[in-house]
């Protein structure tokens, strides 16, 4: 347990992705089974004791510390898990901090807590917690809680795994939806070169292929075909052996958050498209799918309501098949794959489902125009694809292509600024921007409508840190005012009605594009003209 | 436990800006200027410039000196030696273990014994006298830990996350934010005790105060400004500098350094977190919540007021153990550098 107790107090306080993923993989190496595969399920939250509640925590701690001190002391950390970790009264007798031999394994705790339930647990965790010290006790309850919250992604720990033992992550990925913790197999492929584990019987989900940016690139239609690029996520359904699963693009399972998906499957097959939610907004009537502001309500639920599926029902437009009637279609060109999926449409509920249209483009420079003239919120952009491409996990390059719509740009002046995290620490780098909510010159004032960070070189950000520094008017801890004198083009790539913000809207995906110094700040642009650039 | 009749201290008035002695006009760390100033350590937030005359210990005076250059009329006080301040009023100085210099001030008038404590703590530190425990009436305490989640680990545990950190990394550093008066000083010397000797870097910041401790008769070994030198010279060492250097303009200079900071906040994860802090060490010149609660004990007063930090709950722990407790809303006494 103090092994897993360091990793998650280093981990809480590294912040590069690459220290990180150095910290895990070194655990990962040097731990025995079955600890590090108790670990690697905790840190992909693949974990749960229902038993453990917070309010378990806040019970057992206020019938050992005094309800008032122990409010107090919430309110300050900040964090129950935290608080109890630190107020947990020594034990009589020998600390664990003496005694490492009593410390528990991470075997040892995942199977007390297991078998703890809600009659029991307010008896048997004290002493759990009596064998561990302050770390032990913190990683153990956020552990047991589930919720780590140390900035680690169930795929930042996958990445780690694949580090550590130096095998694909690829193939980590497409294993990991088969294995169950604490992993046996998976380690013993990985560490020990034992055969893969079976993915034969289970959902699993499969890697993603990804498109380059165009850029500067032109292709020739008779080679690639052309597909709108939706604005929803991207999504793979698998259905295997009556078990269906949605998978996010990060390979998270997210079945539960659209089960209206996970229902609408009764043969094998895996499937890849962009999961919408239907409305009239994007594509028109015909589309029928509405903002991406509507889909986000949807996302990052682990239950939904009725009402929820009877108002913003999803569905999928699918681009691919992958997989089908226990057939690997990987191996074969898009084209001969686009001709299995429009046989299958026929099977699929059309509630569900529909096909991504092709665009129909005579030539490159046709297809520059219709891409041109889509100025439907609903599309992001056009994608290429080549003909004979298989279906190939990861960024190949020369087989699929993205090309962006080009992003809406508006001139904002500089309000606020903030250290960023890492190697910005000591740079100026998150950048709060505003509009006028009038005409300037008759007293309007600025209303931040957004917040980049990213978009400018080393070189502007070194400027844009000198300038921040030398036009200060106020400090609000680490917040610095400006003067508002600098006007920014931020660039990006739609905005939305949100009742969060001040000004009521929101920007997707904002950057800094340029810095206007030759422009006066009271000639940026007005709230008016970004609101004329929402599309809900 | 009897409860002790408190007589009217009528005498001793706490205000906003100080603890104000009525008979002979004198103020306690107060926090504007004024005619009297009685000044329990060298801390910004306790010892401020301006005043007309100021009774201080002679490690007090010489840091308040270094820090505004004059503090006034001076008048050096030893340890243990009562002063008399006039009608009837006696203040006499006791270590309070905090910093080099730092005491706290018994005060008596007609037979009645306040003691207001300044900062304190209670553990072993190389570069100051420690904390006796005095008998009090009246007990004034500060409560910059009072919450029971604060519990100052050992320091020699701090001391080796430190040392092995640099270790662990002989192609960067390990900057390291502490206190320029006082934690700076002792982080120094627990390294030298924990058998570190290699030179220790310093911010510019650190280094005039570092040169008084040791005029002042604490060694601190071999000390080398961190200002105009290469990067290349600081790989693998520790440099020190103030907690707001950690994250500024100053820490490009330092060759993939390691962000330290030493404070007694450093025991909760978010508050590391917020100051971008990677290596939290865990080292106060405070007084822990079982240190103050303990200290009440040991002093056992017939009232304790408390001048700032968290005082609510050293109140409620009063309140449970059955003592007379009350808070006075203090202004301008801050240690969020700790």
């Amino acid at each position: 347990m103090r092994a897993f107790a360091n990793l998650v107090d280093r981990l809480t306080y590294t912040r590069s992705r690459n220290a990180k993923l150095d910290l895990i993989a070194d655990y990962l190496r040097t731990t025995p089974d079955p600890d590090r595969g108790w670990a690697l399920a905790a840190l992909t939250g693949a974990l749960d004791f229902p038993a453990v509640k917070s309010s378990t925590i806040r019970t057992l701690l206020t019938e050992r510390v005094d309800p008032v001190l122990y409010a107090l002391s919430r309110d300050y950390v900040g964090d129950t898990a935290e608080t109890a970790s630190l107020l947990w009264p020594a034990p009589e007798g020998a600390s664990p901090v003496d005694e490492p031999m009593l410390e528990p394994s991470l075997a040892e705790v995942v199977d007390l807590l297991r078998a703890m339930t809600r009659s029991s647990v307010m008896k048997e965790l004290p002493g759990l917690l009596d064998r561990l010290d302050a770390n032990g006790r913190y990683a153990l309850l956020k552990f047991a809680t589930g919720a780590m919250r140390i900035g680690v992604s169930a795929r930042l720990a996958r990445v780690a795994f694949a580090q550590a033992f130096d095998v694909p992550v690829d193939e980590v990925e497409e294993y990991w939806h088969g294995v169950e913790p604490p992993y046996p197999t998976l380690f013993a492929w990985a560490a020990d070169c034992a055969e893969p584990p079976r993915t034969d019987l289970v959902p699993l989900f499969r890697p993603f292929m990804l498109a380059h940016p165009l850029e500067e690139t032109v292709v020739s239609m008779d080679d690639y075909a052309a597909e709108w690029k939706w604005d929803g996520i991207r999504v793979q359904l698998v259905h295997v052996n009556g078990e269906t699963r949605v998978y996010s693009r990060s390979g998270d399972d997210i079945s539960a958050t659209f089960p209206e998906l996970a229902e609408a499957l009764d043969f094998p097959v895996v499937l890849d498209g962009e999961l919408l939610v239907r409305g009239a907004h994007q594509g028109g009537e015909e589309g029928g799918a509405a903002s991406f502001n509507a889909l986000q309500q949807r996302l990052g639920r682990k239950t939904v309501s009725k009402k929820m599926l009877r108002e913003a029902p999803a569905f999928i437009r699918l681009y691919d098949v992958l997989i089908r009637d226990g057939e690997d279609l990987r191996g074969l060109g898009w084209a001969e794959r686009r001709e299995h999926l429009e046989l299958l449409m026929d099977r699929l509920n059309p509630e569900r489902f529909d096909l991504s249209r092709l665009i129909e483009a005579k030539s490159f420079e046709d297809l520059a125009a219709i891409r041109e003239g889509a100025r439907d919120d609903a599309i992001e952009g056009v994608m290429l694809k080549r003909r004979d491409s298989p279906y190939i996990a990861g960024r190949k390059v020369g087989l699929w292509y993205k090309w962006k719509r080009d992003p809406l740009l508006i001139d904002c002046v500089l309000m606020y600024a903030q250290r960023g995290s890492g190697k910005r620490s000591s740079f100026y780098s998150d950048f709060t921007f505003g509009c006028w909510d009038g005409d300037p010159d008759e007293g309007a004032d600025l209303l931040p409508v957004g917040k980049a960070y990213f978009g400018f070189t080393d070189d502007e950000l070194k400027w844009l840190d000198r300038h921040v520094r030398q036009n200060t008017v106020n400090r609000f801890g680490p917040v610095r005012e400006t003067d508002k004198s600098l006007v920014l083009e931020v660039a990006f790539d739609s905005v939305h009605e949100s009742k969060r913000h001040k000004s009521g809207l929101a920007m997707r995906f904002p950057r800094i594009n340029r810095i206007r110094q030759d422009k006066p700040a009271h000639e940026a642009d007005r709230i008016e003209a970004l609101k004329a650039l929402v599309r809900d | 436990m009897p409860i002790k009749t408190a007589p009217d201290f009528s005498w001793i008035k706490p205000d906003p800006h100080g603890i104000f002695v009525g008979p002979c006009n004198a103020w306690i760390d107060p926090s504007k200027p004024v005619e009297t100033a009685l000044v329990t350590h060298g801390h910004a937030d306790h010892a401020r410039g301006g005043h007309g005359a100021v009774f201080a210990t002679r490690e007090t005076l010489a840091i308040m000196n270094l820090r505004y250059g004059g503090a006034g009329r001076e008048v050096t006080v030893s340890m243990r030696e009562p002063v008399e301040l006039g009608c009837g009023v006696t203040a006499t100085y006791f270590p309070a273990g905090h910093v080099l210099g730092s005491a706290q001030i018994l005060l008596e008038h007609a037979g009645e014994r306040v003691i207001v404590t300044g900062d304190y703590k209670r553990r072993p530190d190389p570069t100051c006298e420690p904390f006796e425990v005095v008998p009090c009436d009246i007990f004034i305490t500060e409560a910059t830990f009072g919450l029971p989640v604060f519990k100052h680990p050992p320091i020699v545990g701090e001391m080796q996350k430190l040392l092995d950190a640099r270790a662990q990394r002989p192609e960067g550093c390990v900057a390291v934010g502490a206190y320029a008066l006082g934690k700076a000083q002792r982080v120094i010397c627990e390294l030298r005790r924990a058998g570190y000797h290699e030179p220790i870097y310093l911010h510019g910041a650190l280094e005039k105060m570092c040169a008084l401790y040791e005029e002042l008769g604490v060694p601190l070994g071999e000390l080398r400004s961190a200002t105009g030198i290469k990067k290349e010279e600081l790989k693998g060492q520790i440099v020190l500098c103030p907690p707001s250097a950690l994250n500024d303009r100053w820490s490009r200079r330092l060759p993939d350094p390691v962000t330290a900071m030493a404070s007694g906040w450093m025991r909760v994860r978010q508050r590391a977190r917020q100051r971008n802090v990677e290596l939290p060490l865990v080292i106060s010149d405070h007084c822990d919540w079982d240190e103050l609660t303990q200290t009440i004990r040991d002093v056992d007063p017939a009232e304790t007021w408390v001048t700032h930090g968290r005082e609510e709950a050293l109140l409620r722990w009063c309140q449970l153990n059955q003592r007379r407790a009350r808070a006075l809303a203090m202004v301008g006494y801050e240690d969020e550098d700790d």
